[in-house]
């Protein structure tokens, strides 16, 4: 079977896709993803799926090509710089 | 030499050598996945030992590599149990399952040791033998039903029991049929006296780049 395995990185930091293992069962898949991606102290918490379990989409068509679902084109940045003038504050700092 | 650096060394001679054995596993494991735990699993053993002889050079009033790697063979103390070479994937996890359980035994006693010392090394190494338990448990579940995974059990169950001194050895022979889900034939426990056929020729490989230039600082 297989397990996608998602890694926390940081307490609080979002789960990202760190690989897959091929294990027989789930007790199998906690010792293997253990040892690939904890035992250097990588990782605050695994998560850990069987790839049965995920529901993959990824089909969207656009055959009339509604340009005006998408927001390229829409410039948020000239926006915001109008508005911040209005209202007379300062962008924040780059972190 | 005192009774606690004698106690050490026993110890510290089934882990370092053991985890000899179960890296020569690296790479050739039968996946992937169990490569690196396995490996991982017996590098930590490696670990384990270090840990020990360092006790016991502080005793002895040598190092840690100097107890690991400057003795001839005929010092090591290690049981024959985890110096033979098992070529076959079965008799390697039997040889896993079993001396995780004696191992697990021998901390148990060594954790309250009126030594601190003693205690506190062995608290600390079984925080992470949980773990080595958790992958052994999960091998004889899961080949429990395995003719081949049984007969390995069973020849090397005296073997196993020669790990341990024989009280010791009986809390074994209780327990394994626990967590083996079934009970091992009856065998006499090995003497832990002298050696394998084959520990010399383990001892020759693992000293070599050692001894090809005595004395140096690597």
């Amino acid at each position: 079977m297989i397990y996608e395995v998602f890694r926390q990185e940081r307490k609080g930091q979002a789960f990202q896709h760190a690989g897959s293992i091929t294990a027989p069962n789930d007790a199998f898949a906690e010792a293997y993803a253990r040892e690939q991606y904890g035992r250097r102290q990588e990782s605050e918490a695994l998560w850990l799926v069987p790839r049965t379990a995920l529901r993959e989409v990824s089909d969207f068509p656009d055959e009339l090509q509604k340009s005006y679902h998408r927001v390229d084109g829409y410039s948020l940045k000239a926006k915001l710089k109008e508005a911040r003038e209005r209202a007379g504050t300062a962008a924040p700092a780059d972190r | 030499m005192s009774e606690r650096a004698q106690r050490l060394l026993q110890i510290a001679d089934d882990e370092l050598v053991l985890g000899w054995r179960d890296s020569e596993w690296t790479g050739i494991a039968p996946f992937l996945e169990e490569d690196v735990a396995f490996s991982s699993i017996a590098q930590n053993e490696i670990g384990h030992a270090r840990a020990l002889y360092e006790l016991a050079a502080r005793d002895l009033d040598m190092t840690a590599d100097e107890l690991a790697f400057d003795r001839p063979p005929e010092e090591y103390r290690c049981a024959p149990f985890v110096e033979l070479r098992l070529m076959d994937w079965a008799d390697t996890i039997a040889r896993r399952v079993l001396y995780e359980a004696a191992d697990a035994i021998r901390l148990e006693v060594l954790k309250s040791d009126p030594d601190p010392e003693l205690a506190g090394l062995a608290a600390k190494m079984d925080r992470e033998e949980v773990y080595h338990r958790l992958h052994a448990q999960m091998w004889a579940d899961r080949l429990r039903d395995e003719p081949r995974f049984r007969t390995s059990v069973n020849a090397l169950w005296g073997q196993a029991l020669g790990v341990l001194d024989a009280e010791l050895a009986a809390v074994l022979a209780e327990r394994a049929p626990e967590q083996l889900g079934w009970t091992p034939a009856t065998a006499a426990p090995a003497a832990r006296n002298g050696h394998s056929e084959g520990f010399r020729e383990l001892w020759d490989e693992m000293t070599m780049v050692r001894r090809s230039i005595p004395g140096a600082s690597w």
